[in-house]
């Protein structure tokens, strides 16, 4: 059930060169969730900050009322996130959207493409890494091993790098070369030299078109994760529509995380 | 506690508070944040004769304490509202009042006429005022004869109780207001989006797909609240006011220039509880100030 929870500010920490990592705590009972969903978060103090704003959930544990959030400072509202203190209260709406896939999909995906084992690979660019992390520690929490795949302009944009690779196995590539490979996620060498069953992407939309079109072209099931500018996050406003096979629908409630089959992006 | 049911026309209102068309979904969308039939009322999304895809996104863009949006009527048309959104709605304790648009007065009446015949949907109201679509909505809602029109079609096919949304983008609006009355309208809301626009610097364009939109939320508030004023002492049909309203003080404010209702919309996306709040709000106050009912602060600004 969605719910406006007041969280807690317990740790902001700097986190690359423009992003932050919030950790928050719910003084209450705080609302089951799952990866791949997002909250909107109130952010006070400024008429230029008048709409709430949408973030994935980077990391949740319910049974622990922990929550954190990976944010990247582009304009007045993350900044102002950025500024936050422990012992802040932070008001979101939480939480929203569908997830990404689960076992039995992953599953399913695995016997179309002919393995017994589902072997995921999770494709994040830019702070579009941040529900990849939360995705692949449930999936390792039952028994999927993860494979992540992150891109950025430069080193310095990578984001929670150790973080993930405590999670599963981490592949890089960065535009400058500065870390990994250098070039695009879909030049790296170990789309070459593995198959995997399923790609689940969040990134800037270049990006996750060119992945959705390598995932198509190999015939491999992929989800992408969009973030199309949002007003209410709740399907009610009708603003942050994409067309899809069925008409424009809400990205904040048939969504964020879509099929490529859904999509008309060829 | 104090009494705080009001009306428009003959329908009988729990309390003043409504929430605005294409702000609130179908009201399922919020029910996980507030009890639905703690409103006054629910508006529910633009509907038309025929499905209509809308506008292309972008569709919002964020403003100095407020919005714009060009969302252009996205909706499946009026026959899947009654056969698959009506039977999900009906239900819900309090008035669901659906907002009708069209692209000519033949349209605007046979959608009324359909939803006339749903029992538990007690009015309708009729947006002449959608800044955001080319073929009408707006253009009948700029000029006496237009409004006069959509109205004079739509009375002859609706019996129950009839609302017009007036919209802000014009130079006189009470006398839209005296012509929609004339032809026999029970009510009037307002105000619709104050027409906008707003530019990204970097990539040197407008922000929203159609060029314009509409703008809503506290920075209207102003605005809507002169016209209310002004309408309510022109026309002897009730009004029903918006614009802005985010708190039960702005809320007793349009009470007091005059509307017997209010509706609130941009608000609901900043706190999906604000509705019941204001509610509530209005209730304290009225308590504090030694008021039995509500009716007794309606147009009492000097
Ligand atoms: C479902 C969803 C999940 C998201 N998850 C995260 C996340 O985990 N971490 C994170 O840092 N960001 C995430 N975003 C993007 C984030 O919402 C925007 O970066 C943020 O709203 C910008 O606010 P601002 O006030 O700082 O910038 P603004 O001043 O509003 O805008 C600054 C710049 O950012 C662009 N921008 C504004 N809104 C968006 C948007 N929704 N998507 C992309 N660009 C935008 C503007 O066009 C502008 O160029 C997500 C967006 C969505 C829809
Ligand atoms: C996203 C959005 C969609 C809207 N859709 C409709 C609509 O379908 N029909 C209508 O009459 N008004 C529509 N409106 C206008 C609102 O009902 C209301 O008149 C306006 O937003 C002013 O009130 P507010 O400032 O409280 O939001 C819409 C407003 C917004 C923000
Ligand atoms: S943001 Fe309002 S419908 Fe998606």
């Amino acid at each position: 059930m969605k719910s406006i929870v007041d969280f807690r500010v317990k740790e902001v920490s700097p986190c690359g060169d423009r992003a932050v990592l919030l950790r928050l705590s719910a003084p209450g009972a705080m609302p089951e969730c799952v990866p791949g969903q997002f909250v909107q978060v109130r952010v006070d103090g400024s008429r230029d900050t008048f709409l709430r704003r949408p973030i994935s959930i980077h990391w949740a544990d319910t049974a622990a009322g922990e929550l954190w959030l990976l944010v990247q400072l582009v304009g007045e509202g993350t900044r102002r996130l950025g500024q936050l203190r422990a012992g802040d209260s932070l008001n979101l709406v939480m939480p929203l959207g569908n997830g990404f896939s689960g076992l039995d999909a992953l599953r399913a995906a695995a016997a179309a493409a002919g393995v017994s084992e589902p072997k995921p690979l999770l494709v994040g660019g830019g702070v579009g890494v941040a529900p990849l992390y939360y995705y692949g520690a449930w999936l390792k929490a039952r028994g999927v091993e993860p494979t992540f795949l992150l891109g950025a302009r430069s080193k310095g944009l990578l984001l929670q790098l150790e973080a993930f690779e405590a999670v599963g196995r981490v592949f890089v590539t960065t535009e400058d070369g500065s870390l990994g490979e250098r070039g695009f996620v879909t030049q790296h060498s170990v789309l070459q030299r593995e198959r995997f069953t399923g790609i689940h992407v969040c990134g800037p939309a270049p990006m996750m078109k060119a992945v959705a079109s390598y995932a198509g072209a190999e015939g491999i099931a992929c989800e992408v994760s969009l973030e199309n500018m949002m007003a209410c996050g709740l399907g009610a406003c009708l603003c942050c529509v994409e067309k899809t096979v069925r008409g424009n629908v809400c990205v904040c409630k048939e969504g964020p995380v879509f099929n490529i089959n859904e999509l008309t992006w060829n | 506690m104090a009494d705080l049911t009001t009306s428009i026309g003959a329908l009988g209102l729990r309390n003043p508070v409504m929430t605005a068309s294409g702000t609130f979904g179908y009201g399922i969308e919020y029910q996980d944040f507030i009890r639905l039939e703690d409103l006054g009322g629910i508006i529910v999304k633009g509907t038309t004769l025929r499905p209509r895809e809308g506008n292309d996104y972008p569709r919002m863009a964020e403003t100095p304490s407020g919005m714009l949006n060009c969302v252009g009527l996205q909706n499946k048309g009026v026959d899947y509202f009654c056969s698959e959104i009506y039977p999900k709605i009906r239900d819900i304790g309090t008035h669901m009042i659906v907002n009708v648009s069209g692209s000519s007065p033949e349209d605007y009446a046979e959608c009324a006429a359909r939803i006339d015949a749903l029992e538990r949907i007690p009015a309708i109201e009729l947006n002449i005022s959608c800044p955001n679509v080319r073929d009408g909505g707006m253009a009948f809602g700029v000029t006496c004869e237009g409004a006069a029109s959509v109205v004079r079609a739509v009375r002859k096919a609706y019996r129950k109780t009839l609302i017009v949304k007036l919209s802000p983008n014009v130079t006189d609006i009470v006398a839209i207001a005296r012509a929609v009355e004339d032809e026999g309208a029970d009510a009037v809301s307002l105000i619709n989006t104050l027409m906008g626009t707003a530019i990204d610097i970097e990539r040197r364009c407008r922000k929203l797909s159609i060029g314009t939109g509409g703008l809503s939320g506290p920075c209207v508030k102003p605005v809507a609240l002169r016209m209310v004023w002004q309408v309510a002492h022109a026309v002897g049909i009730p009004v029903v006011g918006l614009g802005g309203i985010s708190s039960a003080t702005d809320a007793i404010e349009f009470l007091m220039a005059g509307a017997s209702a209010v509706e609130i919309g941009t608000a609901n996306f900043l706190d999906p509880a604000v509705s019941v709040k204001v509610v509530r709000g209005i209730d304290a106050w009225l308590d504090a100030h030694g008021c039995a009912s509500v009716r007794d602060i309606i147009g009492v600004a000097e």
